[in-house]
């Protein structure tokens, strides 16, 4: 076969590439349009605001999963939001070039990459069995601040890394000590950074199945304390899927999780937009 | 350049806002008279939470928790004392602690196949030929000639291990039978694969697949509670003492006229 | 509190901060490790990691067959992915115009913000059934392997964008000034560049797809064999755990934490050749 020229190589490469892109969206859209499909002619008021019932053919609605579910969310993000933050200072501000910054590091990156059914075994030794947490939104909490540590830390590292030297230098210049400077600062201007890293988390929240499953236990009743077990949407899509008949319930469900994912999408788009356009604008 | 502190002030009375608002909304429902905790079985597990709200209903004042985690999680945490009930949809056997059992329903566990399969009935011996992949094509017992699809649960399994029990005997299910890991997975599966055999709670059947008579017995309730129907499984409420208080009562709800009625909505067996 | 003493003391508490991430690292292994050993002590490592019966109520504890599972839904989707990530992420940075940019590149986000239950859900419902057309059941590593590609992509395209866009502007310019076409540029130049960044972002992606669980529950078939074909049935290392933790106590709870050590081991092994080849790229393009 003769050698084909250059520009039907690139014109064959071009197809393949757009081909490539097309291929993505198509996934997206299917995965996405399949869900609304079947999950969003079940949605109605209602169907968010009653409990579930229970039964065979899962009844009721989703109200018990949308609280546990923001409940959860509050209590990692809080018990996360200062070693997390702590730890991007310090990898950003202090850290010297030595053996325990790269241990650090490493503890970072790698714990990203552990999944996260190996967490859940984790938290289910310590939380829930060893600490006595029992099943509960606490072991859940608990373990998912594990989880999430290495992406806030490298999401606020990299908005902290972002504030322009002239904040700090301008602080120290007008008499602060260095921790004034980050606190006073540094850190404020980084905040909109470091708002769509605990965003991020949230969305990691919400869709977060396999730890979830060994340390919150399977109730789909009210919890009434940070000790109660509770399914957030993402499990109760799951128990829906897997215990009853209920497969459009499972689907709303399923909705639900997808449209509170791409609420969350936009309004990290948003505020990164936002957190571009000072940095760049503004000194 | 102006320092803004505008996102701090903004996310933080947003946070408490919501914090409120979830505690109202929580504080709501509190079991002051005290609260029911039980695990086990995922068979029972939709049966409890329907009993649980009727309950509930009836007596506000308590709160009752119920959670899966399969009937061996069940028999051992009402064993350790981590909960009150452990739901089990199996038979207790000598490996297991001695605990107090309370008969809350019987179930059937229905050999399913897809609807379109022409296949009605089978013996048993038949059954477990094809479980344990000794008969291979559905020709071999009067249907199609197409490759018979096993699907099974997981080991661990209530129903799996009642199904073993009561069906297979001595004889294994052959190792690369498909699992699914709940009653809804497997039904899924059969329903929508034509050449699928599966086994399901009977209560959890409905037109999406159909159900085999065994030895020429129909899969129905009139027969499962006759006797008649050779794959019956009880279900039960186990506490590890005779119980008091309000987990009594509500065992006794259970067994009770009001309980039973609710186990036959869901398509179980009453007991008397 | 003077802020002198605030600011001596702050060192020293974002230090603490710091070191979590280690602890808890350390503090998993070391628990993982605890749970695991009596099913090392009493099944035995060689049963236990090729033996091929997977039967705990029985006593067979080999998890050759997940290994194995686990290994050929990751290749399999690795072989997917990384051709159509590549592309994508070629369009992204090089080839597409900015008002499709603007709206390719947020699609890509909000896969990866997309659960695995939706994933293996939607794998369920309507890949399993397009494979059954095939042959086989439709649960199979094929579907795993599906499936795990849509949930890698997103990694592989992203970083990949990244790192190709990292690449100096002399390199392409150069290339350009000399005559090549711009896909020669492309492929003779950026994407060698870009390699060390592009290999840490298919490693990356390598690592999400061994640890799927339970997605991989829903759509493997989770048959404990060593699977023949890319239809037939399979289990993977963490779908195996998530199958049965719920059920098991005693030894064969061990035996899952086993395979959660063994999981462990894999993508620590995994990473850490993700962040030499992140390093080795990055003196490399500084020496340039």
């Amino acid at each position: 076969m003769p050698k084909m020229s250059a520009k039907s190589t690139q014109t064959l490469a071009k197809i393949f590439i757009w081909g490539s892109g097309f291929i993505t969206v198509l996934i997206l859209f299917l995965i996405i349009g399949y869900v609304l499909a079947r999950g969003l002619p079940q949605l109605s008021l209602s169907f968010l605001f009653s409990a579930p019932q229970g039964g065979t053919s899962g009844e009721g609605g989703i109200s018990t999963a949308i609280v546990s579910t923001i409940y959860i969310v509050m209590l990692t993000i809080a018990i996360l939001i200062i070693p997390g933050i702590g730890a991007a200072i310090y990898l950003s501000e202090y850290a010297k070039d030595n053996w325990l910054t790269r241990i650090i590091r490493y503890g970072v990156d790698t714990l990203a990459g552990v999944p996260s059914i190996v967490f859940g075994l984790f938290g289910f030794v310590i939380f829930v069995t060893a600490l006595q947490f029992r099943f509960s939104i606490l072991s859940g909490a608990l373990t998912l601040v594990c989880l999430l540590l290495p992406t806030l830390i490298r999401t606020s590292e990299e908005a902290i890394k972002a504030v322009p030297r002239s904040h700090r230098e301008a602080a120290l210049a007008l008499g602060s000590t260095k921790w004034q400077a980050i606190w006073h600062v540094v850190l404020p201007a980084a905040m909109p950074g470091i708002a769509t890293g605990i965003i991020l988390c949230i969305g990691r929240i919400v869709g977060e199945t396999a730890c979830l499953y060994v340390t919150m236990g399977g109730s789909s009743a009210m919890p009434t304390s940070l000790l109660s077990g509770g399914r957030t949407l993402s499990l109760h899509l799951f128990y829906l899927a897997t215990e009853t008949n209920a497969m459009s319930k499972a689907m709303a469900t399923a909705a639900v999780v997808i449209i509170v994912i791409l609420v969350i999408n936009t309004i990290i788009n948003w505020l990164t937009h936002r957190f571009q356009a000072r940095m760049y604008g503004g000194a | 350049m102006k320092i803004r502190r505008g996102w701090k002030w903004f996310i933080l009375p947003m946070v408490a806002a919501l914090l409120v608002a979830t505690f109202l909304l929580v504080g709501c429902s509190s079991g002051s008279l005290g609260t029911i905790t039980e695990n086990g079985s995922t068979t029972v597990q939709p049966l409890a939470e329907k009993l649980a709200g009727a309950f509930k209903a009836k007596n506000p004042d308590v709160n009752v928790v119920i959670q899966g985690g399969g009937s061996a999680v069940g028999i051992k945490s009402v064993n350790d004392g981590t909960v009150d009930i452990g739901a089990a949809s199996r038979e207790l056997t000598a490996a297991d602690p001695t605990l107090v059992k309370h008969l809350l329903a019987r179930d059937g566990i229905a050999i399913i196949v897809h609807p379109s399969n022409p296949v009605t009935g089978l013996t048993k011996e038949q059954i477990i030929g094809i479980f344990a992949g000794n008969i291979s094509n559905w020709s071999q017992v009067g249907g199609q000639n197409k490759s018979i699809d096993v699907v099974a649960r997981e080991e661990g399994s209530g129903t799996r291990t009642a199904f073993q029990d009561l069906v297979m005997g001595k004889a294994l299910i052959k190792s690369d039978a498909i699992l699914q890991n709940s009653n809804g997975f497997l039904k899924t599966a059969v329903s929508s694969d034509s050449q699928a055999i599966g086994f399901i709670s009977m209560g959890l059947v409905d037109s999406s697949v159909k159900a085999l008579a065994i030895n020429g017995v129909a899969a129905t309730e009139e027969n499962a509670k006759n006797g008649t129907y050779p794959v019956v499984r009880p279900l039960y409420f186990l506490t590890k003492t005779q119980p008091t208080g309000i987990v009594k009562d509500f065992i006794d709800f259970c067994t009770g006229p009001d309980g039973q009625k609710i186990v036959a909505e869901e398509g179980y067996i009453t007991v008397e | 509190m003077s802020r002198y003493f605030i600011d001596r003391n702050a060192k020293y508490l974002v230090l603490v901060c710091a070191s979590t991430s280690f602890i808890i690292l350390a503090a998993i292994a070391i628990f993982i490790l605890k749970e695991a050993l009596p099913a090392f002590q009493h099944v035995g490592f060689i049963h236990l990691l090729f033996g091929t019966t997977w039967r705990p109520t029985m006593g067979g504890f080999g998890i050759l067959p997940m290994i194995v599972g686990s290994l050929a839904v990751t290749l399999g989707a690795m072989i997917l992915a990384i051709p159509l990530g590549l592309g994508c992420a070629v369009l992204l940075a090089e080839v597409a115009p900015h008002r499709i940019r603007q709206f390719l590149r947020p699609a890509v986000e909000i896969l990866v913000g997309i659960p695995s239950v939706v994933y293996g859900l939607v794998g369920m419902l309507l890949i399993v059934p397009l494979i059954r057309e095939i042959g086989g059941t439709g649960y199979s590593v094929a579907a795993g392997a599906l499936v795990l590609t849509a949930m890698v992509l997103p990694t592989i395209i992203s970083i990949s964008e990244d790192s190709i866009r990292a690449v100096p502007r002399r390199y392409k310019e150069g290339a350009l000034a000399l005559g090549a076409t711009h896909w020669q540029t492309i492929w003779h130049v950026l994407i060698p560049a870009a390699r060390s960044g592009i290999t840490a972002g298919i490693i990356l992606g390598m690592g999400r797809a061994i640890g799927e669980a339970m997605a991989m529950i829903m759509v493997t078939g989770n048959a404990v064999q060593i699977p023949n074909s890319p239809l037939d049935p399979t289990r993977t290392l963490a779908g195996g755990i998530a199958v049965e933790i719920n059920y098991a106590s005693g030894l064969h709870e061990n035996a899952l934490f086993a395979i959660g050590v063994v999981l462990f081991i894999l993508i620590l092994a995994i990473n850490s050749i993700a962040i030499l080849a992140i390093r080795r790229g990055r003196h490399a393009q500084d020496v340039c």
